[in-house]
């Protein structure tokens, strides 16, 4: 059978071919690709360390099965910050202290950009309400705590989005 | 994980051929199965992907009212879709109570039908469990099984189905949508999952290859909008399953209940519906002294399985406080922690 899958991954177009059927996508990121920043922490679905956008939606890449997501488009924490220039979610993250030994970052940034996607597509968004916030953050832990810094720099980075986007709808 | 063999079918009647080979297992969204073949509690030898079968991810309005979810309608895009929370506010709030935005966005509706038990016994390989391995025995009886089972339970097996989502459904009278190598047929979610008697290993009506389609929900589910709501108590206040939940609907006219729906969850191993509770409600006015003695039968049958005897005291609790709720009125939005008991009143300094 084959096992050759075409993926966009950051934005460059990837043709792969898998010897088992098993990889999942964070394994394949990190293992086969290596892109390492997306993290393996619990590998179950449970901690969210492993948060990838697939065609635009905050998953958990360790329950993704590679071969299941042929011709997805995948956004790792490498693709966010084209050119060098921070993404106003990390640059959130250092202002606010959104992180403390850093192992969930790359999972809490991709997960709050989802969010602030969500919101922009559904209208779901979290507005100022830090208990929304939370919510729509909780599958992401943080084993060193830093939840106060973060519930700030996702509201923070999703009040410069919403003014860079009207300015430049201005 | 064990190897298997996989294949990513075109057509649904494909798809139906391929998973009615025996040791083959539908893959959807994922969330459930590869974690369960990650920990070896399943091994499917093939994997038939259906994650693309075409028609199955749209929500159909139908013409007398009511809707066609299809199986493949990811419960995020269910939940946020505009005219469905407007008319089935409950199952819009059990869904955003369940899991974490991650997995809301791979899981599928259908996938949340059969997601299995989170009896650790079950997850536990090294562990007896009839579940897994019919006649082992069971080792959530005697063991940690302060969340297990109060209603419908036996002796081979203590185990509760864990969605939030088929509480609220079966309350509203969904109906299950099954294709499978004898053709269509629908079935009553009420009757959907089975109850453990002597075959735990049995869990819903479903035959081998037979796959999910669609759930539907009748016209008169979104009677109950201005009065429906899904009330979960969890260990952690998000991203936690349910040690009970409840759904109640009402159909008030004035200071009068016309209709009353009520499900349980994380109580049985299926969303528990009980009837006779919800016809006492007819007639009655909406008052706790109404809703206390609804709550008593709804848990007249309820006995602890194990350390588990609070859980009576709680769901009778749980349903006075959705019933309360539901007679309050649905609140314009989905509350900032859907379905928690603390909606509003925790402050964070």
């Amino acid at each position: 059978m084959g096992l050759s899958i075409t993926l966009t991954i950051n934005g460059a177009r990837r043709a792969i071919t898998l010897d088992d059927p098993r990889v999942t996508l964070l394994d394949l990121l990190r293992e086969r690709l290596d892109l390492t920043g997306t993290k393996k922490g619990c590998d179950r679905g449970q901690c969210g360390a492993c948060t990838v956008l697939l065609d635009g939606r905050r998953v958990n890449s360790c329950l993704a099965l590679a071969l299941s997501h042929d011709g997805a488009d995948i956004v790792t924490i490498e693709g966010v910050a084209p050119g060098g220039q921070l993404h106003p979610v990390q640059a959130a993250f250092i202002a606010h202290d959104g992180f403390q030994c850093g192992f969930c970052t790359p999972g809490q940034i991709m997960s709050a950009i989802g969010m602030i996607r969500e919101g922009q597509n559904w209208g779901s968004g979290a507005g100022d309400d830090p208990e929304r916030v939370r919510e729509a953050m909780s599958g992401n832990l943080c084993r060193c705590g830093a939840y106060v810094g973060i519930t700030e720099a996702v509201l923070d980075a999703q009040r410069a989005i919403a003014e860079a986007s009207r300015r430049d709808a201005a | 994980m064990n190897r298997f063999e996989y294949a990513r079918p075109a057509t649904l009647a494909e798809a139906v051929a391929a998973g009615a080979v025996p040791g083959a297992a539908y893959l959807a969204g994922g969330t459930n199965l590869m974690d369960l073949m990650k920990g070896g509690v399943m091994h499917p030898g093939h994997l038939v992907d259906i994650s693309r079968l075409p028609g199955l991810d749209r929500i159909e309005w139908l013409s007398d009212g009511g809707v066609r979810i299809g199986a493949l309608v990811r419960n995020a895009d269910l939940a946020h879709e505009t005219k469905f929370a407007r008319q089935f506010p409950a199952v819009a709030e059990a869904l955003l109570s369940g899991a974490s935005a991650q997995l809301r966005n791979a899981a599928t509706v259908g996938g949340n039908l059969l997601q299995r038990t989170r009896c650790a016994y079950f997850y536990d390989t090294a562990s007896a469990c009839n579940k897994r391995n019919p006649g082992a025995g069971c080792d959530a009886v005697g063991g940690e099984n302060r969340l297990h089972a109060i209603l419908g339970w036996s002796e081979h097996c203590i185990a509760t189905n864990p969605s939030d989502f088929c509480v609220p459904l079966t309350a509203l009278d969904a109906v299950v949508e099954l294709q499978g190598p004898a053709g269509r047929r629908a079935i009553p979610l009420e009757t959907f999952h089975l109850l453990p008697g002597s075959t735990p290993e049995r869990e819903t009506m479903m035959q081998q290859g037979e796959l999910i389609t669609a759930v539907c929900l009748p016209a008169e589910a979104a009677r109950f909008a201005g009065n429906a709501r899904y009330l979960k108590i969890r260990e952690r206040t998000s991203y936690a399953f349910a040690v009970v939940s409840a759904a109640a609907a009402l159909r008030l006219d004035g200071e009068t209940i016309v209709e009353a729906r009520i499900a349980l969850g994380g109580v049985a191993l299926k969303p528990w519906r009980p009837r006779t509770a919800e016809a006492m409600l007819a007639g009655a006015r909406p008052d706790p002294a109404v809703f206390n003695r609804a709550a008593e039968t709804a848990l007249a049958g309820a006995k602890a399985s194990g350390d588990n005897a609070f859980k009576i005291e709680l769901a009778r609790r749980i349903v006075v406080r959705a019933l309360a709720l539901a007679a309050a009125g649905t609140p314009e939005r989905v509350p900032a922690l859907p379905a928690s008991p603390f909606a509003g009143a925790i402050t964070h300094a």
